[in-house]
């Protein structure tokens, strides 16, 4: 039983520690334990493995790796894998965060030379560098068998159409609300566990005070869209195939999320202000709003950003569509992927395996980078949701995410093209949030100018 | 004989360094450009050769043009009311009235020193609508909220930052160019019973011409290419200023965001034609109003 195996090797003991170097080491126990545990992610068949021997000789050349992050403090999860791996040297570049690093990666790959040999990627971003082929297959080095250990949904994200692995992932955000509970409690607003109760909250606390909003839903931040899109079940883009690609952004479950939205919107009892600007760090300060819908990272996030506010935050799931099956969406977290062009996959494949899943590593990533993890074993571990911190009055947010984790499903997929759909839901349905429009009209348009985008660049669209 | 072979060679290398740079830094990349316009890659089926078909493409491309007509909206407006005030100071700091001259001129001169990154930034506090000093100002006068980021102010917004940047650096240019007319014109003027404003009008003013040609000449150029502000501007006022905003900035959505490179090199070489046709068109009207 591998699912076994692998949660044994979670513990801190060092035993367990060295077990698992072994078994990253070990290719062939890899291959096996995934052939045991059936897993649907891999085929290794269709990949040849690298064998041993090349391993471990490729494990002890010297060699320097790049790689490019925009973790703070890196240095000390990248130390643990230099430490296992003397030969091996990592250069660690910060190339910019999220778009930035993106634009200048596709640049240096472009231009044939200047791209890294590990590179952080988001889960949406993946699939928008695999239609390029730019990040290399990790199943031959051993990733399968990495499949147990981590929560199923990270690795139906980081996995492709044929069981490639393409990227480990290295944390997560599970979508859930964070509440002001003074401010509840003084308008005797409970905890909304339905998006009815939420929509009913919202009115009733603009009503009591017009300064007060219950929530920032921000006409700028597609990320949020999208995890809502997820919770409710919604199936944005479906690829099947290279060429292939099913578009329905405006489908019916999308035009339900439009009309509860564009409607709290154009009633004026939500707030639509962009996120993560000046005014919106001070608006989270001076309790303009009572909710922030937010992903697991949040929690750790708004203690710093809203520090005036200490004590008197809560987080809850997030409200649902139908209580009865409570599901949640993701919003952020990234991965480790390789880029293909590396001349040593072999070390590179095992750098970002070793990164994201040594249990020293993985915990350190939740105790230093404040990370919500990825890992089976973290998401259990009692110190890590046992946690509680006095922001929040002492309460277990950990292990609240940790539930909602559970909860999120598995088989949301991303369009091979993220930048695009990005910017141009910014300019359809982020701009009649803004602008107090017709969103679900908006929905259409969203779908017209994605439809075209992919037709323009050689995709066969499916859907509406 | 082999002295003029060699004064004849010697032109030739004199240009020779200018004519390399020349040629691989601006020719190279022109031509590279394009070359490239000419294409068009997909991410899926690879690259085509497609003749014109992306100028074909941008010329009916609504998103290209109201990006080009916006910038020309805002160049009409903008730039003459930053050349006016540059040309004020400037003769207010020329007639030597002015006390603490140095101060003021240093004062109107740091803005341009200050990166348009910081400006925008900072511009962008101030105008916000719920914490700006503005909009708190107004609060507590109890008049409506300046909306400096909507949709009908926003033109305006950016050519306050872009005046508040500029005029510093063009009112230096023109007093330097005041700074070197020669005594005796004052002294001329003084004798035939000019005064001060009669000395600005007919001495000051013929003056400046070439200057105020080549600052006119930059503010075209700048116009166009706006770029900085609105990319800043966009990340508080998103709704407002779409990614087409300005034709610079279509150009860089399609090869940053939409992988487009092909088109994105069709739109900058449009852009790049729109200028030289702007800046042809201001120095003939200028020129054809000097020589009556």
């Amino acid at each position: 039983m591998p699912q076994n195996a692998f949660t044994s090797l979670s513990g801190r003991s060092s035993m367990s520690r060295r077990l698992f170097l072994t078994t990253t080491g070990a290719l062939s126990l890899g291959a096996a334990l995934t052939a045991c545990g059936g897993g649907s992610g891999g085929s290794p068949a269709s990949a040849e493995p690298v064998s041993r021997a090349d391993t471990d000789k490729a494990m002890k050349t010297p060699t320097e790796l790049t790689f490019w992050t925009w973790v703070p403090n890196i240095d000390k999860e990248v130390a643990l894998f230099e430490k296992r791996y003397p030969a091996i040297k990592v250069k660690v570049v910060n190339a910019g965060q999220g778009t930035p690093q993106y634009t200048k990666l596709r640049t240096a790959l472009k231009a044939g030379s200047g791209a890294p040999d590990m590179v952080q990627i988001e889960y949406q971003a993946i699939p928008t560098f695999t239609i390029t082929d730019s990040l290399l297959d990790l199943r031959p080095y051993g990733a399968s068998a990495l499949k147990p250990a981590f929560v199923d949904w990270t690795w139906a994200q980081v996995s492709g159409g044929d069981g490639e692995v393409w990227a480990i992932p290295q944390d997560t955000g599970p979508m859930g609300m964070l509440y002001r509970r003074d401010i509840f409690d003084a308008h005797g607003i409970d905890v909304p566990t339905t998006w009815d109760e939420f929509a009913a909250a919202a009115r009733k606390l603009h009503q009591a005070d017009p300064d007060v909003y219950l929530t920032n839903l921000a006409a700028n931040q597609v990320a949020a869209w999208h995890g809502l899109l997820w919770q409710a079940g919604a199936k944005p883009y479906a690829t099947s195939g290279r060429g292939d690609i099913a578009i329905s952004v405006d489908d019916a479950v999308s035009k339900k999320l439009g009309a509860y939205w564009g409607g709290l919107a154009k009633e004026g009892v939500i707030g639509v202000e962009p996120d993560f600007t000046d005014s919106w760090y001070a608006a989270l300060n001076r309790g303009k709003y009572a909710t922030w819908i937010t992903a697991a990272w949040g929690p750790v996030f708004l203690s710093g950003s809203a520090k005036a506010t200490a004590g008197k935050w809560r987080a809850a799931p997030l409200p649902q569509w139908d209580a009865a099956r409570p599901s949640s969406g993701n919003w952020g977290g990234s991965t480790t992927a390789v880029v293909r062009g590396t001349k040593n996959p072999v070390a590179a494949a095992l750098f970002a395996q070793f990164l994201n899943s040594d249990p020293a590593g993985a915990k350190m990533f939740a105790t230093e980078q404040f990370f919500f993890p990825a890992t089976k074993a973290l998401l259990t571990d009692a110190s890590f949701v046992s946690d509680a911190p006095a922001f929040y009055g002492g309460q277990k947010v950990n292990q609240v995410f940790a539930d909602v984790s559970s909860t999120v499903n598995s088989s949301f997929q991303w369009p091979p093209f993220l930048d695009q759909a990005a910017t141009d839901w910014t300019e359809t349905v982020g701009k009649s949030l803004a602008d107090k429009g017709d969103t679900v009209g908006a929905l259409g348009d969203w779908q017209s100018r994605l439809t075209t985008y992919a037709k323009g660049q050689g995709f066969t669209v499916k859907g509406s | 004989m082999a002295a003029t072979h060699r004064r004849r060679a010697a032109g030739p290398l004199f240009v020779a360094p200018f004519m390399v740079l020349f040629l691989l830094l601006f020719l190279a990349p022109l031509g590279y450009a394009a070359y490239l316009s000419l294409f068009q890659e997909r991410l899926i089926g690879g690259t085509a050769f497609v003749g014109l078909d992306n100028y074909v493409q941008a010329l009916s491309d609504p998103q290209f043009l109201h990006g080009i007509g916006r910038v020309a909206l805002f160049f009409v407006i903008q730039v003459p009311v930053m050349l006016l005030l540059a040309l004020a100071f400037a003769l207010a700091l020329d007639s030597g009235l002015l006390r603490l001259a140095r101060v003021i001129r240093l004062g109107i001169f740091v803005p341009y020193a200050v990166p348009s990154v910081v400006a925008t930034l900072m511009w962008g506090y101030l105008y916000g609508p719920d914490f700006g000093p503005f909009a708190q100002l107004s609060r507590h006068l109890s008049v409506p909220v300046p909306d400096f980021l909507g949709d009908g102010w926003m033109l305006g917004s950016l050519a306050n930052i872009v005046t508040w940047e500029f005029v510093g650096y063009n009112m230096i240019i023109l007093y330097a160019a005041l700074r070197t007319v020669p005594g005796e014109l004052y002294e001329a003027a003084a004798v035939d019973g000019a005064g001060a404003w009669r000395t600005a009008w007919s001495v000051k003013l013929p003056a400046l011409r070439p200057a105020l040609m080549l600052t006119l000449l930059f503010s075209v150029i700048g116009s166009f290419q706006l770029f900085n502000e609105p990319k800043l501007l966009m990340a508080i006022a998103p709704d407002v200023i779409s990614s087409s905003y300005t034709a610079n900035l279509y150009a860089y959505t399609l090869a940053f965001t939409g992988q487009q490179v092909n088109y994105a090199a069709t739109v900058s070489f449009l852009l790049g034609l729109v200028i030289v046709i702007a800046s042809y068109a201001v120095l003939l009207t200028a020129n054809r109003r000097r020589t009556p």
